[in-house]
């Protein structure tokens, strides 16, 4: 199946690992990835915060070159939630709203582009797994079944929430993951923080808060007795995995609960070897997790050199005042 | 009753006629839905920050109905919220409630609320590396940040650095987009638009 891709800074960053998964199991799925070409980034969470319409301005930028460039395809699939939710709420807006319209579509002309709303299906990565691919086919490939694998599956907040295009029908408790788990011969196990918010730029920002909502859910992820927990993006995984190492710290606690995207899953799954799936450069390891399922993870592509384990947190900066707000 | 219907009238005119809540919901890109707000207070229960907001959301749309724009601006809440769109899908009247967080951020950018604010210089920077480059760029934005805002924490970048360097997780070179030019003309439009609201 022919999907034009937005893969987001992240990707190229500290996603590299979800990167990497993605192509390897992007043939065995039959999918056929072209990149937008010549891709901006989306703002994130960030943008909209400082200029509105030029936040939208920003995305339809993108999804202009995503219409001009077809390759047999309509379908725009973004792997970062925040990437997703960008692209999709901008068509939405863009779709609802005629003034919207008209004043994306002014400024993208400055630069000879121009969007139709509605004229693309915006997907998230989570969909496309199981609307479009199915998990009749992600079974049938299948060869080495995560079998005794118990995994906390993460959805985070903005696959399904706010949910422009009514995607999910109960974005409180979806199960689409679950059922992908399942079909790789995982137990999915019930997790009740499935959507929760993992605290977003918040690790940045105001560590204190990020902590507390990253304990909870780590936490609940260990008394559902998983071996690990699986994401959906980029930034679920730097909060729940390199800020878990602070967040131990913070709290004097000993969590170890790795965090593993969905690609890496099906990857391990479908017989590809750990280093082809980026496994091995997580800051929790998954290596013991693994271990039940007889994946071994080579020295080389565990973490590397010896002797800097004191330096690996992640510094954390403060608010000014806590209480009296940040003025 | 009447001079205090007289003074209503006045303070009116005086402020342009156009009150808080008209303007916040003009700036806000689609139709953001807060004159539906019902003051149910479902908004404020769900939210994950709530505890370190000044105000619920239900109570800062109160505030921007009693045109108590100062208070409003001078609130942590828009900069506790953490973009997690619960609210918004909990609120019965569809209330865009985050788009409007975002919105209230915006506006006390542009009103100079802000020196100290931890949150608005993290999407300032991030907003910069988006204009020069077209990509946002973790590590020049990790470190432009912590050097301005915690320099003694920028000691420890070099240790987050390592951890994600030698997992070939970070970036060293900013990679720049081919046609940053267009890229530049639309966003330079796209402001000229925003400002002539
Ligand atoms: S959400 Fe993150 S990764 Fe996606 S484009 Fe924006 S910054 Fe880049
Ligand atoms: S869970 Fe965190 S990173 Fe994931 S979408 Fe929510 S805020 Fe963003
Ligand atoms: S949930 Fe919606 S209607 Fe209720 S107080 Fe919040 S914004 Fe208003
Ligand atoms: S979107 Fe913002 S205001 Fe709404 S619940 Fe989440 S953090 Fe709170």
């Amino acid at each position: 199946m022919k999907l034009i891709f937005y893969p987001g800074c992240s990707m190229l960053g500290p996603a590299r690992p979800y990167m990497e998964s993605l192509t390897a199991i992007e043939p065995l799925l039959e999918m056929e990835l072209q990149e937008v070409e010549d891709w901006n980034c989306c703002g994130a969470t960030e943008y909209m915060a400082v200029h509105r319409l030029p936040a939208y301005a920003l995305v339809a930028r993108n999804l202009a070159i995503a219409q001009k460039q077809s390759n047999g395809s309509r379908t725009v699939m973004a792997a970062c939630s925040a990437c997703y939710l960008n692209l999709a709420k901008t068509d939405k807006y863009m779709a609802d709203s005629i003034e919207m319209n008209v004043s994306v579509n002014d400024a993208l002309a400055a630069g000879g582009l121009s969007y139709d709303p509605g004229s693309l299906r915006i997907r998230h990565l989570l969909d496309v797994l199981y609307t479009d691919i199915g998990l009749e086919k992600i079974r049938a490939r299948v060869t080495r079944p995560l079998n005794g694998l118990k995994i906390a599956p993460y959805y985070g907040c903005m696959i399904v929430r706010p949910d422009p295009h009514h995607r999910w029908p109960n974005p409180e408790n979806p199960t689409a993951l679950e059922e992908i788990l399942e079909a790789l011969g995982a137990e999915a196990v019930e997790y009740p923080m499935k959507t929760r918010c993992c605290s977003g730029h918040m690790t940045l920002i105001n560590p204190d808060t990020a902590y507390e909502l990253i304990r909870e859910l780590v936490h609940s992820a260990t008394i559902s007795q998983a071996d690990l927990l699986a994401t959906l993006c980029p930034m679920c995984q730097l909060n729940l995995d390199a800020y878990q190492v602070e967040m131990n710290k913070h709290f004097g606690s000993a969590y170890h609960m790795p965090v593993l995207y969905i690609t890496q899953l099906i990857g391990l799954a479908f017989g590809l070897a750990p280093e082809q799936l980026g496994i091995g450069k997580e800051f929790i390891p998954s290596a013991p997790a693994l271990a039940k399922i007889g994946v071994e993870i080579p020295p080389e592509a565990a973490t590397p050199r010896r002797g800097r384990k004191k330096d690996e947190g992640l510094p954390m900066p403060q608010m000014p005042t806590r209480k009296g707000g940040p003025r | 009753m009447e001079r205090m219907m007289l003074q209503l009238v006045m303070r009116e005119e005086m402020s342009g006629a156009q009150s808080f809540l008209d303007y916040v919901e003009t700036i806000t890109p689609g139709y953001s839905r807060l004159d539906m707000c019902i003051q149910c207070g479902t908004c404020g229960g769900s939210c994950p920050s709530g505890g370190d907001m000044d105000h619920t959301p239900r109570h800062l749309f109160a505030l921007i109905r009693a045109d108590m724009k100062d208070e409003v601006l001078a609130s942590n809440t828009p900069w506790y919220c953490i973009s997690c769109y619960l609210c918004m899908s909990r609120c019965p009247q569809e209330v865009h409630i985050t788009d409007l967080m975002y919105t209230l951020k915006s506006i006390a950018i542009e009103e100079g609320h802000v020196s100290e604010n931890t949150a608005a210089n993290l999407s300032e920077t991030f907003l910069s590396y988006v204009e020069s480059y077209g990509r946002s760029f973790e590590l020049g934005l990790a470190t432009r940040f912590y050097l301005r805002h915690h320099p003694k924490e920028s000691m420890g970048m070099a240790g987050m650095g390592f951890g994600m360097l030698t997992r070939g997780r970070m970036v060293i070179t900013p990679e720049k987009i081919k046609r940053i030019g267009q890229l530049r003309s639309i966003l330079n439009r796209a402001k000229e638009l925003e400002a002539a609201l």
